[in-house]
């Protein structure tokens, strides 16, 4: 179910709840799957993989979009030590969020939601991610 | 989720690490609409390396610990940050020792086997087909899946330990015999020469399928070693935790109806070019993942009698390492100038502190992983080119 808002455009994207909270931020999207293992800086919430699209940004306090995780299993204790820094993702929204990203969000207490395709979010707008419904707000 | 009697109580156990272990694997199966959990016959669990977890996972280790965290099925442990009886000539620091130390004791403490290796197949823990195991460690899950044919997902740090502690995991994904079907056809129609070439390979294909499970047709036959290779490169360029090796892994006829592609001389020509970026490397690392007694036994052949320019680390687990010690080859390769290090790796070691900046590696994985985590720039060959390129000239 989408409710149209003043400009006729939709306004919550529907998802499906992989972790619980709700949070709000400005979109930081990827096209590309991510490994948090040697991609993000624990302590900063850098993005350092080289090549990567997302080189050089920060996830700290953002909505992290993305298809899915890719890489080593350890990308879980990565999200909960970005948590634990205070540098997390603000919510994570993927089109399928595996095991290792939702252990990670679990953890980490990270507001989470997946089935949503990259492209139905823009890079840079500004989202509220509901988790316990399980649907983005614009 | 229908639980058990047993795991009924195991949610309600007044040990505070087993009912936290419990509610993570009940959410993680609420997620992925697990019907039922599966009893698991042995786990392994990644995150060990100080490096890799920093001081959020070393407290999240030890108050585990302290809350009565108890391993109720076999357990290994992934490589550390450093080899603990040998940190220092690796140059590694106290204060990372320290803390390394505390995360062992951590592991120790919650009845963890101390075995700090990638490879848990070669040093003592091998399933059987047809097994429920939960391992993380992306490489070995692609090697139990593939090659052994035991059931596990790739499972993330801490829901590897939690299933360890309650001895269960939630049944969905590769526990359920109608997911373990390829998804891609991979036609490989080029020699792989050496394992350095079955490592590209995987590194080409992991991006290709991201996360799904490929059919390789056009390989004659493959080494332990070699199928090692290739199962990690494609778990560190894409997410796969299950593939087919035609003839080798597999009866399975090829797949219809799947997405293909064909991996040729050029697409290895220009894989082996994209995962080299760097010259003159003062380290060479063999062993990721872990080495086998055999790749040590090829090692040493090579250095034997030579002296080396560059630094030679050889990494593999405590119990093959012993094997390398007992046959001589550990004191070859140290009478050339190398070192054989247990228990650590130059992924999940701090080689960016230890003044190395470029490092050579015949591991795909590590190519695609040191850039970023350890600040290297990679050259990327077989490990026969690689340490013949680095022995001094008469």
């Amino acid at each position: 179910m989408s409710e149209p808002d003043g400009t006729g455009e939709e306004s919550v994207v529907e998802g499906n709840s992989i972790t619980e909270g709700t949070a709000a931020g400005e979109v930081l999207r990827s096209t590309e799957p991510i490994s948090f293992y040697g991609a993000v800086e624990p302590d900063t919430g850098e993005f350092i993989e080289e090549g990567h699209q997302l080189e050089g940004a920060n996830v700290a306090g953002k909505v992290l979009v993305f298809p899915r995780g890719k890489g080593s299993t350890v990308g879980s204790y990565v999200l909960y030590g970005l948590a634990q820094n205070g540098v997390a993702p603000a919510a994570i929204v993927n089109e399928e969020t595996e095991t290792i990203v939702a252990t990670g969000a679990i953890l980490g207490e990270i507001p989470c939601v997946d089935d949503v395709p990259v492209e139905r979010l823009e890079d840079g707008e500004r989202v509220t991610v509901d988790a316990d419904d399980g649907v983005v707000r614009r | 989720m229908h639980l058990t009697k047993e795991e009924e109580r195991l949610l309600e156990s007044d040990t505070p690490a087993t009912r936290k272990a419990m509610e993570l694997l009940v959410e993680l199966g609420d997620i992925y609409g697990a019907e039922e959990m599966v009893e698991i016959e042995s786990a392994q669990a990644s995150g060990i390396s100080y490096k890799s977890i920093g001081d959020p996972g070393v407290e999240f280790l030890e108050g585990f610990a302290e809350e009565g965290a108890e391993v109720s099925v076999t357990t290994f442990a992934n490589p550390a940050g450093m080899d603990f009886e040998q940190y220092e000539e690796m140059g590694v620091s106290e204060e990372f020792a320290e803390k390394q130390r505390r995360i062992r004791d951590a592991l120790k403490e919650m009845g963890i086997t101390l075995s700090f290796t990638c490879t848990p197949y070669l040093a003592g823990n091998l399933p059987h087909r047809g097994q429920h195991v939960a391992w993380a460690e992306s490489s070995a899950v692609s090697f139990v899946n593939s090659v052994v044919g035991a059931k596990t997902n790739r499972e993330g740090g801490p829901s590897a330990l939690a299933a360890a502690i309650t001895g269960r995991t939630p049944k969905h994904g590769l526990h359920l015999e109608e997911n373990r079907r390829p998804t891609h056809r991979i036609d490989v129609d080029v020699d792989l020469d050496d394992q350095s070439e079955f490592a590209a390979l995987g590194s080409w294909a992991g991006r290709i399928v991201e996360d799904g499970k490929p059919y390789f047709t056009g390989i004659d036959a493959a080494t332990t070693d070699e199928l090692k290779a290739l199962g990690a490169a494609m778990a560190a360029s894409g997410a796969v935790a299950l593939h087919f090796v035609e003839g080798v892994t597999t009866d399975m006829e090829p797949p219809e109806h799947v997405d293909s592609a064909t991996f040729g001389a050029g697409e290895r020509e220009e894989e082996h070019a994209k995962l080299n970026d760097g010259e003159d490397p003062e380290l060479v690392v063999i062993g990721c993942p872990h080495c086998s007694p055999e790749e040590i036994a090829d090692v040493a052949e090579a250095v034997e009698g030579e002296t080396l320019e560059s630094d030679l680390w050889v990494c593999t687990s405590g119990a093959v390492k012993t094997w390398a010690d007992r046959n001589g080859h550990t004191e070859t390769i140290e009478a050339a100038g190398g070192q054989v290090l247990a228990d650590t790796c130059n992924v999940v070691s701090p080689i960016e502190e230890l003044g190395y900046e470029t490092s050579a590696t015949d591991s795909a994985k590590a190519a695609n992983y040191l850039p970023g985590f350890g600040n290297q720039q990679v050259v990327f060959d077989d490990k026969r080119s690689l340490v013949e390129g680095v022995i001094e000239d008469e």
